[in-house]
């Protein structure tokens, strides 16, 4: 949920920039640039590998253990036997489904309304500060604190939300639980694909608009044929930090229902495998599991959909 | 704790003002000061990890044990979080990486074998052992006691009693299927009849599910804890959850009621039964004094006439880390925590049943405990949750498969239970 604010930023107004770079072969100038870029990302890039590798890989490690903590006499390598206890497992094919269920809808939901309010917040004339600042609200509110705010608002006795639909109580319910879920995600995230969305359309030159104005292009036409072609490798690199943020997606679920009526994602289940269950070698299975769907989602959007990887070069 | 705050509130003053460097100064001082005197005061800083008292009944007795030990420690209370859950997990968590910072446990009594198992807390042996033992309950010694050992020392107790209005009830049933037809009476007259009960899924609805599989004479684990045992109690227990869930007694929202949810029901006017701990009865008297004068107590109601029922037991323990610097004086402060005038504070302030059983005589103890007595008979009789490392994926497999009660299913659900469990005791596969 926190990562990745300034990141995407970055790459969509750094686009137009690197797209002249990529025109000209390298000369010794741009070879120079890029030893020095190397250099200068090499202390960052150092501090990561030693923060995030470690722990992945001793996590791969415990992955191939017998690893309980309740039973530190009984840890031994048991290979692909935690992989096989996960994947033979319903709960786990129940976790994944509910997780692509709230992807899918969170995410096509927050493209449709995000790209709404990237449009409002583009052509704003008065109050632009005032508009942008108000729709990037819900943004800066802690997840756990807005979602404590749904669940009162869904509890029949405490929720107004609740009282609105004569003491419904949405979150007993396996599918409403899950639209409560997905309703607070959206209304959570909306506001930061909208800023996505909005670096795209400032890639969009207002020349090519007035010239499709004067081709007498009706709104509609400039939209779907000026304005969403040039803002393509936005819009993927929206969808796919949203989607890689969706699928990971614990809070909203741990403090709306903690995984009740079957509406736990695939983290609330390593979750609750890790520090419930204490069972370091199935939770660590899991986890690793995760990571391995987050990289095929990573692969299909870069390789499938031609979205760029962050920090490099915007395929046109 | 409250160091680092203190300090970055005054390096961002005196970024604002230039002279607020001096501020910071001063402040930094005062801490040093602050931190020299506390520990030139001799004795080891003993940290007791319990759960959020608002009673000030814990620290009172802590600041008391602490005065006592003339300068020998000094117990410094640390709120755990509210929910169980949130204990256990962050005691596991820094004692799993040999967290030498916790000294004294509180330990609900279902931990007590996880921790000993995962050689996190140490045993209690000797003449502690003897002091520990010796007028406690014997329900509470059993629930610290793991392959013969004792691992903790019995706080403070707890047990349901069966609350019930006496304007509509004029005696209390002696059987769930007495309670189950004086509720379906009271509905055919259009009266308050609901029966109110923790039927949510989590560790509540398996302590009702113990409670009347102990009352039918049967258990949860063979006695050596490695097998399921279950067999037709269990089909019994199960066939009056079902009952209960499926006739007119069972509270609407019956499948995600919890304590509170039924004490707010029972002050609502709307049920006439209710089976929840002794916290009710301050409650009632606090919020609904007009139908208090009608809220009376009687034993849980057996699953059988001829055999009273057993209750399962609740409470914390008291555990010395095995990771603690100072275990000696940890043992002495956790004696003194838990001994008669705490424990009679406990139950006066902090309104928790004490472990100790002459306290339960003890007559100033009637203005606030009325009920001493019963509570007293229903932990002399107790059902002690299995007493297992793997309790916690046990009691996950049993809350999920009787939830909701309504869609129990005696016989396939004894049987999808027990063969659950047998993963569960050797913690393979995955918990929900």
């Amino acid at each position: 949920m926190s990562t990745g604010t300034e990141a995407p930023a970055v790459a969509g107004t750094e686009a137009p920039v690197t797209k002249e770079k990529k025109k000209a072969q390298l000369s010794e100038g741009a070879k120079a640039e890029r030893r020095l870029a190397w250099m200068l990302c090499a202390p960052a890039v150092i501090i990561m590998v030693a923060v995030a590798a470690y722990p992945v890989l001793y996590s791969v490690y415990l992955s191939f253990q017998r690893y309980d903590l309740r039973f530190p006499d009984q840890a031994k390598f048991i290979g692909l036997s935690n992989y096989a206890a996960v994947l033979s497992s319903p709960y786990w094919w129940q976790a994944l489904w509910n997780t692509v269920v709230i992807t899918v809808f969170s995410v096509v939901i927050e493209l449709v309304l995000g790209m709404c309010l990237a449009l409002v917040m583009h052509r704003t004339i008065f109050g632009r500060g005032t508009v942008r600042t108000s729709s990037l609200l819900p943004y800066g509110i802690v997840t756990v604190v807005a979602a404590f705010s749904w669940q009162f608002a869904w509890t029949p006795s405490t929720g107004y939300l609740s009282s609105l639909f004569g003491d419904a109580a949405p979150l007993t319910d396996h599918w409403k639980a899950l639209a409560v879920i997905i309703l607070a995600e959206v209304w959570k995230t909306t506001p930061f694909m909208a800023l996505l969305l909005m670096a795209g359309l400032a890639l969009v030159p207002e020349d090519l608009q007035k010239a499709a104005k004067v081709d007498g292009a009706s709104t509609w036409q400039r939209f779907a044929h000026v304005t969403l072609p040039l803002m393509k490798p936005a819009i993927l690199v929206a969808l796919l930090f949203r989607t890689l943020d969706a699928f990971r997606i614990f809070d909203n679920i741990f403090v709306l229902t903690s995984g009740g009526h079957n509406t736990g994602s695939v983290s609330i289940l390593g979750y609750d495998n890790l520090f419930s269950a204490l069972n370091l070698g199935i939770g660590s299975a899991i986890s690793v599991l995760i990571f391995v769907c987050v990289a095929i989602i990573g692969f299909l959007f870069i390789k499938g959909f031609g979205a760029a990887a962050p920090g490099s070069d915007l395929k046109r | 704790m409250g160091i680092v705050p203190r300090s970055s509130q005054s390096r961002r003053r005196s970024s604002t003002l230039g002279s607020g460097v001096l501020t910071a100064l001063v402040v930094s001082t005062q801490l040093l000061v602050a931190c020299g005197s506390s520990s030139s005061s001799g004795g080891a800083t003993l940290n007791l990890y319990i759960y959020p008292d608002n009673s000030g009944a814990v620290q009172q007795a802590a600041d008391t044990c602490t005065a006592s030990s003339n300068g020998r420690y000094h117990i410094k209370y640390q709120k755990l979080p509210n929910g169980a859950d949130g204990q256990r997990q962050q005691m596991a968590r820094r004692l799993a990486a040999k967290d030498s910072s916790m000294d004294i446990l509180g330990l609900d009594v279902t931990w007590a074998p996880e921790f000993a198992a995962a050689g996190w807390i140490r045993e209690w042996t000797g003449e502690d052992k003897a002091q520990v033992e010796q007028g406690t309950l014997q329900g509470p010694v059993e629930t610290a006691t793991y392959q013969g050992k004792l691992w903790a020392a019995p706080f403070n107790s707890n047990t349901q009693l069966l609350w019930y209005r006496s304007d509509l009830v004029p005696t209390p049933p002696k059987t769930w299927d007495e309670m189950l037809k004086m509720s379906a009476d009271l509905a055919q007259q259009g009266k308050p009849h609901l029966v109110e009960i923790q039927g949510n899924q989590y560790e509540g609805i398996t302590v009702w599910f113990n409670t009347l599989l102990a009352s039918a004479g049967g258990s949860v684990l063979t006695p050596d804890g490695t097998e399921p045992s279950l067999g037709p109690p269990a089909v019994t227990a199960l066939t009056i959850m079902k009952n209960l869930a499926t006739s007119p007694a069972a509270d609407p929202s019956l499948s995600v009621q919890m304590e509170d949810q039924n004490r707010l029901a029972m002050e609502s006017g709307t049920a006439a039964f209710e089976l929840n701990y002794p916290f009710v009865y301050p409650s009632m008297k606090a919020n609904k004094p007009d139908l208090f004068t009608n809220f009376k107590w009687a034993p849980y109601p057996a699953v059988s006439a001829d055999q009273p029922a057993h209750v399962t037991i609740g409470g914390i323990n008291l555990a010395v880390s095995s990771y603690s610097k100072h275990p000696a004086e940890a043992f002495e402060a956790t004696l003194c925590l838990r001994n008669r005038d705490n424990q009679k504070l406990g139950a006066i302030k902090g309104g928790v049943p004490p472990s100790i059983s002459d306290l339960y005589d003890d007559p100033s103890l009637e203005a606030d405990y009325p009920f001493r007595k019963d509570i007293q008979a229903s932990l002399a009789s107790a059902a002690v949750r299995p007493l297992t490392p793997a309790y916690q994926n046990i009691s996950i497999v049993i809350s999920h498969a009787v939830s909701p009660p309504a869609s129990i299913d005696p016989e396939s659900t004894e049987s999808s239970i027990a063969s659950q469990l047998k993963d569960a005791l050797n913690s393979k596969g995955l918990v929900p």
